[in-house]
């Protein structure tokens, strides 16, 4: 497996492509070459999310193939399982005082599997009642850590407040999706938001400037 | 020697054979859409899906819901466009994307679909400015106009007056100081109440509205130059409503904005073409839909002896079609695309480059 990483902030757009067609030099490959793709969903930065769907949607709508899309906090989850973690819980700093936030665990091949639903929330509402040891990762953890052991009835036996999604995780979640067909047209690949509500209506602006006054 | 029709001109000179279809993305604001254009052949196909439905519960665009009802609908999108031009993405030789000025997530969402399908079929990938779009939007026509003319681009966001002497050779000649002109079109109609994008509705209105009851300035037509401002006639509008009751008066306030927006723009259209010496007008952007401008172009065209050109209503609103003709005229230049995939949202025309001229 060949793999690329680095921390891009607001320069997706300038690495992104470099990046890519590096690695498919590497590899000897074209990409009419490649069987399908994987692409991460979010949640997370919402642009930087779209710049990754939308490229691997011009991939695959235009070489016709198929496509699994990957959860940020999954592969999250799968990177501290691959380190021998046994459950996780994996959650990303949202910004505007919230976290996106999900617990894992592994399954009998060792692949990640989701307890519940992945979910955007303040840090202090967050609560995780099945006991045992959990493995604490993301930049969630890295912000909010007092707030979110507090909500954690188990025991936080290791915190990685720093982890970010890799590509490699992503990867070796997916090939058992397209050995099982279970993938999508290019058509149906979306970012997974969580945050969906991002502005107020007419309606609700009314709302909220009567009850300012 | 300027250049004349320079997509088809420059054909021309291909075998007959050489064809180059461009596939052409939008995604700057509230308008997905999608086009091939071939300099052979022309435009093979366009596609458009407006937002208009989705912003109007807002009173406005809301960026971040635009940039996502970009990526949902992009990629059928593409594939129903490049279906009804009757060719598949191994013909295409060039992958273009209006990458500025506009809503930068907007514009990320058509540029990564676009670098995604030129990298997966080895094509180049070309930036287009979505004003040089308008600018040749009315090479789209039959026939087209020649080369060099005036250009008025009026939208939601701009104001300007533009001379064209041929590709990439862009002079700015004046343009708003404040609002852009549609901009000014909408906060009037939202002052009178009229639903959201009010420009069109106003215009409506004013139709059933007598001239000469609400008498507003024509801003900066008192001076020389051919900057316009806007903003201070959404004041006297402002300042007027009180006296507007009922539907008549209403009619009769939205006719007055509208006859001294148009005056304006038709009083420095006229002095710009005294100023470029050009024999030939065209009017792009989204305003340059609204009847009465066309009128009055038209009446001093018919005076002062030259051609009003105006490209049909959906070629002066957002579009690809205009993307992928810009994107074909680039593409025929043959110079390699430079810079980043995308731009700041303040990308000046002038720093366009003309053929064959050296960064």
């Amino acid at each position: 497996m060949l793999a690329r990483f680095e921390i891009a902030g607001r320069s997706h757009t300038q690495q992104m492509l470099p990046m890519v067609h590096g690695l498919m030099a590497e590899a000897s490959l074209s990409f009419a070459q490649l069987d399908g793709f994987v692409c991460g969903i979010g949640p997370g930065s919402f642009a930087g999310v779209r710049i990754g769907v939308g490229f691997v949607k011009g991939l695959a709508l235009s070489l016709d193939r198929p496509v699994v899309g990957i959860s940020s906090l999954t592969m999250l989850a799968q990177a501290a399982l691959d380190e021998g973690a046994l459950r996780v819980i994996a959650s990303i700093d949202a910004r505007m005082n919230e976290i996106y936030v999900g617990a894992f665990e592994a399954d009998a091949s060792g692949l990640c599997r989701s307890m519940g639903p992945l979910r955007v929330m303040p840090p202090d509402q967050f609560r995780e009642d099945a006991a045992g040891p959990w493995h604490a990762v993301g930049t969630g953890w890295g912000t909010y850590e007092t707030t979110m052991r507090q909500g954690v009835t188990g025991d936080v036996l290791h915190v990685d407040g720093a982890a970010l999604p890799r590509a490699q995780a992503a990867l070796k979640l997916a090939l058992p999706e397209f050995a099982a067909g279970r993938t999508l047209a290019a058509d149906d690949l979306a970012p997974l938001y969580l945050r969906d509500k991002v502005a107020l209506t007419l309606e609700e602006q009314v709302q909220l400037r009567a009850s300012r006054n | 020697m300027p250049f004349r029709k320079p997509p088809l001109e420059s054909a021309a000179r291909r075998p007959e054979t050489v064809r180059m279809p461009v596939l052409g993305i939008e995604t700057s604001c509230d308008e997905t859409a999608c086009a091939v254009y071939d300099a052979t052949r022309g435009l093979l196909a366009h596609r458009l899906h407006s937002q208009v439905d989705l912003h109007a519960r807002y009173g406005g665009v809301v960026p971040e819901l635009a940039s996502r009802d970009h990526v949902a609908r992009i990629a059928p999108l593409v594939r129903e466009t490049l279906a009804a031009s009757g060719i598949g993405f191994g013909d295409l030789d060039g992958i273009a994307y209006t990458a500025g000025p506009g809503l930068i997530g907007a514009l990320m969402v058509g540029a990564a679909v676009a670098a995604g399908i030129a990298s997966a079929h080895g094509l180049p990938l070309i930036p287009v400015h979505h004003m040089e779009g308008h600018l040749l939007a009315p090479m789209l026509e039959t026939p087209a106009p020649q080369f060099p003319f005036t250009a008025l681009l009026v939208s939601g966001g701009h104001t300007m007056l533009i001379a064209v002497e041929g590709l990439g050779r862009y002079e700015l000649l004046g343009e708003s100081l404040d609002d852009a002109v549609g901009e000014a079109f909408d906060k009037t109609a939202k002052l009178l109440g009229l639903p959201y994008p009010g420009g069109p509705h106003l215009a409506r209105l004013a139709e059933r509205g007598q001239p000469d009851v609400f008498r507003f300035p024509r801003p900066m037509t008192d001076r020389p130059g051919l900057d316009f401002s806007f903003s201070g006639l959404k004041t006297a509008v402002l300042v007027a409503l009180p006296r507007a009751e009922g539907e008549q008066a209403r009619a009769d306030l939205a006719r007055g904005f509208e006859e001294a927006v148009t005056d304006t723009l038709v009083i420095k259209c006229g002095r710009a073409l005294v100023q470029t010496g050009h024999r030939t007008l065209i009017v792009a952007g989204g305003v340059g839909a609204n009847l009465r401008l066309r009128a009055k172009l038209r009446a001093l065209a018919a005076d002062k002896g030259f051609t009003a050109f105006f490209p049909r209503a959906e070629f002066c609103t957002d579009n690809a079609a205009m993307i992928a003709c810009a994107g074909s005229a680039r593409l025929i230049e043959g110079r390699k695309p430079d810079g980043p995939l995308f731009t700041t949202p303040r990308w000046p025309l002038a720093d366009l480059r003309a053929p064959g001229v050296a960064a």
